[in-house]
């Protein structure tokens, strides 16, 4: 059994950053101009990996698949980005930070990363006003802050509800300065179909122009994986269409382990299904949860409309449940909630599979507010409503606006109808304390790695992680590897071992051109979707996820048997990349159900039937799985399972409560 | 069939930006009014796969209206006949059964077009590329909170930052002018106090790379703000030039 070392400094926990930080290995400045890096994707992490580097004098090629570096999915986060400024004197610290996102995390995040995280996390938030983001503020022209899920302090940062946009088209701006200045060379509509390694190291990329359909080699010294989640698995997502688990998939095929690939967020907020030929699901922001009411019909099936159903006959099932954190409770616990009413026959819509997001009470309360504030003594219920409603369209406006366009309801009127989705995904690619994985030089970043969340994300945290890891994690961490790697010269790409990996990728592309079978891609990705969303998803048994592993194997075979491709290879050719996302989904499905049949209790996102407190909740096991389940590629439908134990030094494991 | 719109679709087919292209004409039935405009374009797609047919090509991503990547122009407006929406946003109940829509690429020849529908808009990075930025390395950050910014400069430089560079702009512009696009970036970082050490610097080369680029000029027309699907005020074209003719009277 291979061993697999995090690498975690030694020291007080407080302690081990700071030191890291003054131990590490340096490249001085000369040397770093003939150090190459490679950084694949360009979102939050991406982007600002790229320019901190290239900052520092390294050579930076960044690839990303889209038109632009400035499309990456991070555009589309919402409500915000948490930071330990304690800017509200409410209690905040880094340590709480850390203390909730461990908690959060239903404590299966290793420590050592997560207090790092938190103790950057200011920093963040500075060099972002630095760059020009443009936060909200107070009129004393101070930052504003509200509060997440699973906190009781107030320490999101955000810009309406378009935090993920302004953070990420500062780092943006920042990756195009140095374009700018040549330090970075762009290859955006390029795909990466696989790393290569030599003599056990990563030193390049295979990446294909999806314009003219070309194949390239690309030499690095370091490659840095930023290619974020693959909540696509399900079809159904809030991911963008394009989102993919190709890069980290070919990567684990090349040696690099994957870490808890059964860890998916299923977001509690989002606007329902409305029929088969759906093809996204669109989130509705989790800052909504800090004024909105969630309720179902206290009758079974229901058929009132919510306005016509009295405050009495109205349950407010977080509130009930969840007194303490109420509406505010981590995601996990709000969608598992969601569909336990659902599913006992309370849902609503003409799905049912549904629940109301009311801000009626909002709408009162803050248009009382501003007749206090206009010394208004008697207002009338129209100045209520108009006044509350004002304030409620400038904190979330856009939302609202949002909610209208997808389903011609005017949430200023009636309640908003949600149901939980796919939204984030906690697994990823294992990686140390560096954020190496363990192939040697191949590193992941932001949401493709696995590290900071445990079994379930807070609100606002993947912000935070992606633009830790690439502003101030990797400038460092990428010094302990490449100080060794000064006297490697830049390699050629005519080597034998970048000619073999382009063959082999030449020969999959036109193995699937050949397959010319009857059904489109989508006909696959969709089966694969229902397949996971029923068995994988918001909960799981023994007997149904023995039988998806087989499902999905009969679906790969039936894939690569019957899909139809059409148009050419050296083209743009959208169903071809498209092909080859969904083949390595099909493998990564199956590797998620294996994950989750070996996990025998229940924590965070992961819910197995089987495993639950008398009322309903997570029951995990500490002493059999407190560790990260870090999965080595064999062969074909072959994983082989490692552990890292996780240590809790700092923080107490109890049962996580919210009542 | 999940719906009941027919409708007949009139779309733009060019294989590459080397070669003519030219108008194609399909049907399209059982269309569900829930269903986006990019959602029926994949029922058509779909079927001309199954058909055999090479499916229409078309720039789309995060299908939530802010990453910026669909670009149609239908019925001869950017993004459709509604206002502040993009083409991933567009419902099929703001159609009627029977109707004939033409859908195009954006036109203008600094986003040439690279196939179908999808054009190439990498002229807008290299705008930013040019200036369109704060110079400030990763570290050099003072204190969030030691920089007060009066509430009502930072919500309009919000306003202005909320541009998500489609291109909507150019392709409304009978002069494909992409001074839009350019003056939102000039006038968030204007408003800024940050923005101010670059202020002279950043409004002259966006501008000269905004020219270089092939983009037309500005005749104050408008349709860029009536089409912008994030609602970016013509009044950062004014901050702009303000920006751009100060920086150029003082130039040395």
């Amino acid at each position: 059994m291979t061993k697999i070392d995090a690498k975690i400094p030694d020291g007080n926990l407080a302690e081990k950053w700071t030191k890291f930080k003054s131990s590490v290995s340096l490249v001085n400045p000369s040397n770093k101009r003939s150090l190459e890096i490679i950084v694949v994707g360009s979102g939050l992490a991406g982007a600002s990996a790229a320019a901190s580097l290239a900052e520092l004098g390294y050579k930076v090629k960044v690839f990303c698949f889209q038109d632009s570096p400035r499309r990456a999915h991070s555009i589309a986060a919402q409500g915000g980005i948490n930071a330990a400024k304690n800017y509200q004197n409410d209690g905040d610290s880094v340590y709480r930070l850390f203390y909730d996102t461990i908690k959060g995390g239903d404590y299966r995040a290793r420590e050592a990363n997560v207090h790092r995280l938190a103790e950057v996390s200011g920093s963040i938030i500075d060099q972002c006003v630095a760059q020009g983001v443009p936060f909200a503020r107070e009129y004393g022209g101070l930052l504003s802050n509200r509060s997440f899920g699973g906190t009781q302090v107030q320490r999101t940062f955000y810009a309406a509800g378009q935090t993920g946009q302004q953070l990420l088209l500062g780092a943006y701006s920042a990756l195009q300065r140095q374009v700018g200045m040549g330090n970075v060379q762009l290859f955006t509509r390029h795909e990466m179909l696989d790393v290569v390694t030599i003599d056990g190291k990563a030193r390049g990329i295979i990446a294909r122009d999806s314009v003219s359909g070309a194949l390239e080699r690309h030499f690095g010294h370091a490659v840095l994986l930023c290619t974020g989640g693959y909540g696509n698995v399900f079809y159904l997502s809030t991911n963008a269409m394009g989102s993919n688990v190709t890069a980290a998939w070919k990567a684990h095929k090349k040696g690099a382990f994957f870490a808890n690939p059964c860890y998916t967020q299923i977001h509690p907020t989002c606007i329902p299904v409305s029929g088969d030929h759906q093809s996204k699901l669109t989130l509705m922001s989790e800052s909504l949860r800090n004024d909105g009411r969630i309720w179902v019909p206290k009758k079974e099936n229901d058929t009132r409309k919510a306005n016509e159903i009295p405050e009495d006959e109205r349950d407010y099932y977080l509130e009930r449940r969840y007194p303490a954190f109420g509406n505010l409770v981590p995601r996990d616990i709000a969608s598992r909630a969601a569909k336990e009413r659902c599913d006992a026959g309370f849902g609503v819509g003409s799905s049912k599979m549904a629940v109301y997001l009311d801000y009626a009470a909002a709408i009162i309360r803050y248009g009382k507010g501003e007749a206090n504030k206009h010394n208004m003594h008697s207002p009338t219920d129209e100045e209520i409503q108009s006044m509350g409603k004002a304030v409620v369209k400038e904190k979330y406006g856009n939302l609202f606006d949002m909610y209208k366009q997808i389903t011609g309801e005017d949430p200023y009127e009636v309640p908003m109808r949600i149901y939980p989705a796919v939204h984030y995904t906690m697994g990823g690619l294992w990686v140390d304390y560096n954020l190496m994985t363990t192939v040697p030089g191949l590193y992941a970043l932001g949401e493709a790695n696995f590290s900071d969340h445990g079994a379930n994300r807070l609100g606002a945290s993947a912000l935070m992680q992606g633009l830790a890891d690439g502003y101030f994690v990797i400038p460092y961490t990428i010094g302990a590897y490449l100080a060794a790697e000064i006297r490697t010269p830049s390699m050629s790409t005519d080597s034998e071992d970048f000619v073999k990996a382009e063959k082999a990728v030449q020969d999959r592309l036109e193995t699937l051109m050949n397959i010319k079978g009857s059904k489109p891609v989508d006909y696959f990705h969709k089966r694969l979707g229902k397949i996971m969303w029923d068995e994988c998803g918001m909960a799981r048994s023994e007997k149904g996820l023995k039988a998806s592993i087989k499902e999905i194997q009969a679906l790969q075979k039936e894939f690569w048997s019957d899909v139809k491709i059409p148009g050419e290879i050296n083209n743009l050719n959208l169903e071809l990349e498209k092909a080859g996302r969904v083949a390595d989904f099909l493998e990564l499905g199956e590797l998620m159900c294996i994950d989750a049949l070996d996990r025998n209790e229940s924590c965070g996102g992961h819910f197995r039937i089987e495993y639950q407190t008398e009322d309903g909740e997570a029951l995990r096991d500490d002493d059999k799985y407190a560790y990260v389940a870090a999965w080595e590629y064999e062969k074909q439908s072959s994983f082989k399972l490692h552990k890292e134990e996780l240590k809790y030094e700092n923080i107490k494991i109890a049962q996580r409560s919210y009542k | 069939m999940e719906g009941n719109l027919n409708l007949t679709l009139k779309i733009w087919r060019q294989k590459n930006t080397q070669t003519a292209g030219k108008f194609e004409t399909y049907q399209v039935s059982g269309i569900s009014t829930d269903m986006s405009f990019l959602e029926m374009i994949d029922v058509l797609n779909n079927r001309l796969i199954e058909e055999g047919d090479d499916p229409v090509a078309f720039d789309h991503d995060c299908r939530e209206g802010i990453c910026g990547m669909c670009s149609m122009y239908i019925n001869g407006r950017p993004h459709g006949p509604n206002r502040g929406v993009t083409t991933c946003q567009l419902h099929m109940r703001s159609f009627k059964d029977g109707e004939t829509i033409t859908v195009e690429p954006w036109r203008a020849s600094a986003f040439p077009v690279i196939k179908d529908l999808v054009v190439n808009r990498s002229a807008f990075d290299r705008i930013i590329a040019a200036g369109g930025f704060i110079s400030v390395n990763t570290g050099n950050a003072q204190d969030a909170n030691n920089l007060p910014i009066n509430k009502d400069n930072a919500d309009d430089a919000f306003a202005a930052a909320a541009c998500i560079g489609c291109g909507a702009c150019v392709a409304a512009c009978k002069n494909a002018s992409a001074m839009l696009f350019t003056s939102a970036k000039i006038s968030q970082l204007a408003l800024l106090p940050q923005g101010q050490i670059e202020a002279a610097t950043r409004a002259q080369a966006m501008v000269a790379q905004m020219d270089e680029e092939g983009f037309g000029a500005c005749s104050n027309t408008g349709a860029c703000e009536a089409e912008c699907p994030k609602g970016i005020s013509i009044e950062n074209i004014a901050r702009m030039n303000r920006e751009y003719f100060s920086a150029t009277f003082s130039s040395k």
